[in-house]
């Protein structure tokens, strides 16, 4: 069945204004959820800071530095330092004890 | 034996004979149409999970005699009409929105056993005629069914037709958004909620084209299905059509699908417009970090929210947010693992092969296929323009902290829109990373999609 001008109007009005009106309703359930979460977690934060925070260990030696010998290819120093990091992440190891040779951008 | 009558019977009876039938042209057209979707899936990469599924689905679906789709059938099952199952005549006019008369009927069995030249005979005739016909075994004997159900549609239907039954039950968009949902990230979201404003803005498509497709003729229900083609997300699309305006699956599918592939090209024009370079070279701060508890607690949250707002959302949001939990519980990877690759690898196959079946010739090739075509993009250009303007806005209510960029994110396409709000950063300033500011308002797109589809299902769906 066709549909009027009028009664066409007003829907499509309606509709963006339904989609509207639930969203910003889910945004600030969500803003509400933040902020109940970011709640608890700073209450034991904030405890944890009176607690003396304990002295760093010093039996594990540093390995030595590598990021002076990588040799970059087309590659800016803050990319391959933002891939330097993401490979030490990935691996779950700490950078200074990876080797890293070069670093080439594949075009 | 008579080998020259074998043969003769042979020749008939071939897919080819069907070419030369009344409207075969248009069945090959289709084969062409179905060849170029194709090329466009495989070669140029559009969308080619399920182009190359509904592409495959329209050429077997168009080839004379297959019998792997009956789009008679479904027309008796939609229209609640009596259909001759022998003869594959659905007792309905669908052009004229009435139930066939008996004299229509009889022609229509004529029609269907090839005979031409019907309108120069009298009812009798006609009658008389088709009497003869049965005799010879040229046309069958009717098999008349009061209505048709899934049950007549596995007994009597084709492959296409029983794979159609997971569309026509809204089982496929579904099981499709499970996945999607273990795939997404709410992360963004929960960290800037602000995009969530974004994500309805970037609706302005689906309700500016359904109010044009009114003017152009269509009904609410009609013009219902093709506004969602601007949500820019294809199962929100395929399930509010299969409910609302189910014979105009195949165009409004198609068209989705091949708008969502040509995202870069219809927003970056529009994007440059709308925006200045200053606006562009915006860098936005890092979000906060999101806890693991939230991203567990949120699609909780959302499923709950959404649902009790908008009831008829519940299929889409539900499973949306099912997948998502799945993913972030840390402890159903394997659910989460099949939800992503499995299962929506199997239900894409089959949502991509049976959507297709629906572009049968005689009804895709018509004025109305192009009117969608055209409305489809208005609903795509007006979605970005709806995001960009409001990113423009909070632009200046920010004191220019926000890229309005990212607004554009807003039209769903996960994650393409999200790709193309980073590229036009990275061309004012190549050290602009928009990306995850994008990904917000596009996830929050898809929540806003599936909300203008609930409410257009609400409304129309009777």
């Amino acid at each position: 069945m066709k549909m009027p001008f009028a009664d066409a109007v007003i829907t499509a009005i309606l509709g963006y204004g339904v989609v509207f009106v639930g969203l910003v309703l889910l945004m600030c359930a969500i803003i509400l959820m933040g902020k109940v979460m970011t709640a608890k977690k700073a209450a034991p934060a904030a405890a944890s800071t009176a607690a003396p925070t304990p002295a760093p260990r010093a039996d594990i030696p540093a390995a030595p530095g590598t990021a002076g010998e990588v040799a970059l290819y087309d590659v800016p120093d803050k990319d391959a330092a933002m891939l330097m990091a993401i490979v030490a992440d990935k691996m779950g190891k700490p950078l200074n004890e990876l080797r890293f040779k070069s670093i080439k951008e594949v075009k | 034996m008579d080998i020259l009558g074998t043969l003769g019977g042979l020749v008939q009876d071939s897919g080819f004979a069907g070419f030369f039938a009344a409207g075969g042209w248009k069945n090959l057209i289709m084969i062409a149409v179905a060849c170029v979707l194709l090329y466009l899936g495989i070669h140029k990469k559009f969308e080619p999970l399920l182009l190359v599924g509904i592409a495959f689905g329209a050429l077997l679906t168009n080839i004379p005699g297959g019998g792997l789709y009956h789009m008679e059938m479904w027309d008796a099952y939609i229209y609640n009409a009596p259909y001759d199952a022998a003869n594959q005549i659905c007792l309905y006019n669908v052009e004229e929105d009435r139930a066939m008369t008996e004299e229509e009927y009889i022609n229509a069995l004529l029609v269907s056993a090839g005979v031409e030249g019907t309108e120069g005979m009298t009812v009798q005739e006609q009658l008389t005629k088709t009497l003869v016909l049965i005799e010879q075994g040229t046309l069958q004997e009717p098999e008349l069914l009061e209505k048709v159900s899934f049950t007549d549609v596995a007994h009597h239907g084709g492959l296409l037709d029983i794979l159609y039954i997971g569309v026509k039950a809204g089982l496929y968009p579904c099981l499709i958004f499970i996945g999607i949902g273990a795939m997404t990230d709410f992360g963004p979201l929960i960290a800037r909620p602000s995009s969530l404003l974004l994500g309805a803005a970037a609706q302005l498509g689906v309700f500016l084209a359904f109010f044009v497709a009114i003017m152009l003729g269509f009904t609410g229900q009609e013009a219902g299905s093709i506004g969602i083609i601007g949500g820019a997300d294809g199962p929100t699309a395929i399930l509010t059509t299969s409910i609302l305006a189910p014979r105009l699956l195949g165009p409004i599918a198609i068209a989705a699908y091949s708008y969502m592939a040509l995202i870069p090209m219809i927003q970056k024009p529009l994007m440059r417009a709308l925006t200045t370079e200053k606006e562009r070279k915006v860098k936005m701060e890092q979000a906060r970090a999101v806890s693991k508890t939230e991203k567990i607690v949120f699609p909780i949250v959302v499923a709950v929210f959404v649902i009790l707002l908008i009831p008829s959302t519940a299929p889409l949001i539900g499973c949306l947010m099912f997948g998502n939990l799945l993913k972030e519980t840390g402890v159903t990877d394997r659910l989460s693992d099949t939800a992503q690759n499995a299962l929506m690898n199997i239900v894409t196959l089959f949502l991509g092969i049976s959507v297709g079946a629906t572009t049968v010739a005689s009804r895709f090739l018509s004025l109305e296929t192009i009117k969608i075509v055209v409305l489809g993009v208005i609903a795509f250009m007006f979605s970005t323009v709806g995001g960009l303007l409001v990113g423009k806005l909070m632009y200046k209510l920010s004191g220019g902290k926000i890229n309005p960029l990212i607004g554009s994110a807003g039209v769903s396409a996960v994650p393409m829109a999200a790709r193309v709000s980073q590229d036009v950063g990275r061309e004012a300033d190549p050290n602009n990373f928009l990306l995850m500011h994008a990904m917000g308002p596009n996830v929050a797109g898809v929540i806003g999609s599936a909300i203008a589809a609930g409410f257009l299902i609400k409304v129309f769906g009777g």
